[in-house]
């Protein structure tokens, strides 16, 4: 094979959040509709490598994913080995809209999975008038933890190797081999108690069950799309959520489970694609319009 | 469960990933228990119940239906891991947990081994 750079363009943003200077990794390819991309609880934006690398996508598309402090190539901040990381609601938010602002998106369309899918839900809730659509990847109102969570982070068991065969069978058991151990692999990656700290939020600070009902999509619209095998969150869960939140659009995507734009980019994109069309026309039908 | 030894012992990569494992197991399938010995990875010993004084360091216990539908060649979604099934409450992994979560990678494709031709991850 002969070499060849991809489309994608990998840099460091230095900023403030949350009250301390950070240094925070972040990847972008395409112009146009700004797409930003979350990544999911104690991974980072390798994720969406096939989003970015997706010629369909790029042509209308400026799609944006950078890496939460702590994780992937972005710093903790400094001092950070004197206290516990725990990701909140609060922060989460901050974070997403520091980062939006600081980068000047106009009305991006905000895409996350898993804990991204998450404050997915949160931005079109707290902030719609800031966003042209939100998509939410395995986006569910709250997870109950199945185990215990201190098994992610303690000396004597392998934080790595423990975080990966936590999240292995939420990966479809029919993904290619390639791209299943590649999405391994970023868990293994992940700093020490990073994955915990994000649980926090997945499973108890970002709670948002009793005001997903307040969630207005004719100011945003809201796209759902769930892999069948993901029993983190399940069909079942958003199927509970699109009933809840009136003018949601969700789809069940058949084989894939909780990482679907990268345990399976092919089939993922199949059911992306499709959305992004929507909003890329309704976009432009408002253009017209104005 | 009478084929988990050479299954197991037959996927060199898999022995390497449990090289350090060095316990004893106990696999409830629904009245029927299995007592599975393991040494560097290798699976020594299964042996079916029942047990006077079994000693194990964890147990597995699930009825036979939920371990039927795990040990499908395409298991249905909530079938196909070990956590789908503890997530579901289908599936009760107690004792010291040391073991299985610091091998959890090796433990689980132990378990799913059993399935018909299923491919090492």
């Amino acid at each position: 094979m002969s070499a060849r750079f991809e489309p994608v363009t990998g840099r460091y943003l230095r900023l403030d959040l949350l009250g301390k200077p950070h240094r925070l990794y972040l990847e972008e390819a395409g112009e146009g509709i700004p797409l930003l991309c979350l990544h999911t609880a104690g991974a980072d934006t390798r994720q969406y490598r096939a989003v970015l690398n997706e010629p369909r996508i790029l042509k209308d598309f400026r799609v944006i994913a950078f890496d939460l402090p702590w994780h992937g190539k972005s710093s903790p901040p400094a001092g950070w080995q004197n206290a516990d990381y725990q990701l909140t609601s609060r922060d989460y938010l901050d974070i997403v809209m520091t980062v939006a602002h600081a980068l000047q998106l106009e009305r991006p369309v905000a895409m996350g999975c898993s804990i991204g899918g998450r404050i997915a839900l949160h931005l079109a809730l707290e902030y719609p008038e800031h966003f042209g659509a939100i998509i939410g990847l395995q986006a569910g109102a709250h997870v109950d933890p199945y185990y215990d969570l201190g098994w992610l982070h303690r000396p004597d068991v392998h934080g790595g190797e423990v975080c990966a065969g936590i999240v292995s069978g939420l990966i479809g058991p029919r993904s290619p081999e390639a791209q299943r151990w590649e999405t391994l692999w970023h868990y293994m990656q992940g700093g020490p108690g990073v994955f915990k700290g994000d649980l926090h939020f997945y499973t108890k600070d970002g709670d948002i069950r009793a005001r997903v009902e307040e969630i207005d999509t004719a100011r945003c619209p809201l796209y759902l799309l769930s892999g069948e095998y993901d029993y983190s969150c399940t069909p079942e869960d958003t199927r509970d959520l699109a009933r809840r939140i009136k003018g949601t659009q969700a789809v069940i995507m058949e084989g894939l489970g909780h990482f679907p734009m990268s345990e399976d980019p092919g089939r993922f994109l199949s059911y992306l694609l499709p959305v992004l069309d929507r909003i890329r026309g309704a976009r432009n039908g408002d253009l017209k319009q104005g | 469960m009478e084929q988990l030894a050479q299954l197991v012992n037959a996927n060199d990569r898999l022995v390497w990933r449990g090289r350090f494992v060095d316990t004893t197991f106990l696999v409830e399938v629904g009245e029927v228990s299995w007592l599975v010995s393991i040494s560097a990875g290798r699976i020594t010993s299964v042996t079916r119940g029942p047990f006077v004084m079994p000693a194990w360091t964890f147990a597995l216990r699930a009825s036979r239906e939920t371990w039927e539908q795990f040990w499908l060649a395409n298991p249905r979604p909530g079938f196909h891991d070990l956590f789908a099934l503890v997530k579901r409450r289908a599936l009760r992994i107690e004792g010291n947990l040391h073991p299985f979560m610091s091998n959890l990678l090796y433990f689980k494709d132990v378990m799913a081994v059993l399935r018909p031709r299923v491919e090492a991850r």
